[in-house]
């Protein structure tokens, strides 16, 4: 009986397994991780150029899915030289030290069948926070199209230290949004 | 025959007087300091003195034309006339063009003047990185010019006062200067 139920069990894993599509190659070209913030009132958009990812991801069985998510955080665009070389200092992002932002999912809830719940833990200059990120996913031929945003709040991260800390310049809450294309197969 | 501006002309010269040359001033300084908060923030406030003076530069071509100024005096040579109207024309031209250098600056720049923080102010144009060096560049030279033109206009001012002994200074001025005069 045990040896059934365990047979069983194998099956059905071995089965979603199956399913379950990996999609490890990011298409740069496709993709983009972008971000709004407000400063002094005034609306600013910024990107990061350089990221990977390690998506496994079955629609059928979403909460067995995984993700892996690692952005180079010098590859930011902040929209001006200046802003850039700011951000990478030890008040900001301090990049020389924690080079990368990493976002690892453990748990995906289906709100219907193209959009979930991802939950996961974004790790930026030392710091883990637990995050909840909804997002939706769009098979496209041997490619999956993911999408999302989320608000980010810079304090929770220690992103803008000491004279930066007040939000009255640099607001705390920043709007991130992404789309990442990744193929599955060799 | 009139001899004084009307106290709106008045106040709007010395308001814009002072806002004008707080401008310049915060402007030269601002421009060479390093990324701080203070600095993002003096930018902001210069951004939306500088809209607020175009307005009331708006508002002041307006009232100029529809209230005619005191004549210049009769002693003055025709050239030196034509030189001081000309030198007024260029003084109105340079405080609309200069605010719309600025916004447009900042604009390719990637930055868009919300005036006060609350209202948006259109972008013309869009970011490019080009055009934004070449508007900085201009926005810089025509505030050299303005502060130059400044000059002429404040040390003409003062010869008149204190060389021809005419009113130009005093017709300017607060009621109460111009009243022991008369």
């Amino acid at each position: 009986m045990k040896l059934l139920a365990l047979a069983l069990t194998l099956a059905a894993t071995l089965s979603f397994s199956a399913h379950a599509v990996e999609y490890h190659q990011v298409q740069a070209d496709q993709s983009a991780i972008t971000f709004t913030y407000q400063q002094m009132g005034v609306s600013m958009d910024g990107k990061f150029g350089d990221f990977t990812a390690q998506l496994s991801f079955d629609p059928a069985n979403p909460a067995a899915a995984k993700a892996t998510l690692d952005v180079a955080l010098a590859s930011i665009d902040t929209g001006s030289i200046e802003g850039n070389e700011e951000v990478a200092g030890k008040p900001w992002f301090n990049s020389a030290t924690f080079p990368t932002a990493r976002f690892v999912a453990h748990t995906v809830k289906a709100l219907d069948d193209r959009r979930y719940e991802v939950a996961g833990r974004l790790t930026i200059k030392g710091q883990t926070q637990e995050v909840i990120i909804p997002a939706t996913f769009t098979p496209q031929g041997n490619a999956g199209v993911f999408d999302g945003r989320f608000t980010l709040r810079r304090a929770d991260f220690a992103i803008g230290e000491g004279p930066w800390a007040a939000f009255d310049v640099v607001a705390n809450e920043i709007q991130i949004q992404f789309r990442i294309v990744a193929r599955s197969g060799e | 025959m009139i001899h004084h501006y009307t106290p709106t002309a008045k106040a709007l010269h010395w308001l814009m007087a002072l806002l004008l040359i707080g401008l310049l001033a915060l402007g030269f300084y601002m421009q060479d300091l390093p990324l701080s908060p203070q600095k993002l923030q003096l930018y902001s406030w210069h951004k939306w003195a500088g809209v607020t003076v175009f307005l009331l530069v708006l508002f002041r071509l307006a009232w100029r034309v529809t209230h005619r100024p005191p004549a210049l005096p009769d002693h003055m040579p025709k050239a030196l006339q034509f030189a001081a109207h000309a030198g007024h024309a260029l003084l109105y031209l340079l405080m609309i063009v200069i605010p719309l250098s600025g916004w447009l600056m900042s604009s390719a720049k990637g930055f868009q003047t919300v005036w006060f923080g609350v209202l948006p102010i259109p972008d013309w144009v869009d970011k490019n990185k080009e055009l934004g060096d070449l508007l900085q560049i201009t926005h810089e030279i025509l505030n050299l010019l303005f502060a130059a033109v400044i000059a002429g206009h404040v040390g003409a001012a003062l010869k008149h006062h204190f060389i021809d002994r005419d009113d130009i200074l005093t017709r300017i001025l607060p009621a109460r200067f111009t009243e022991k005069k008369s």
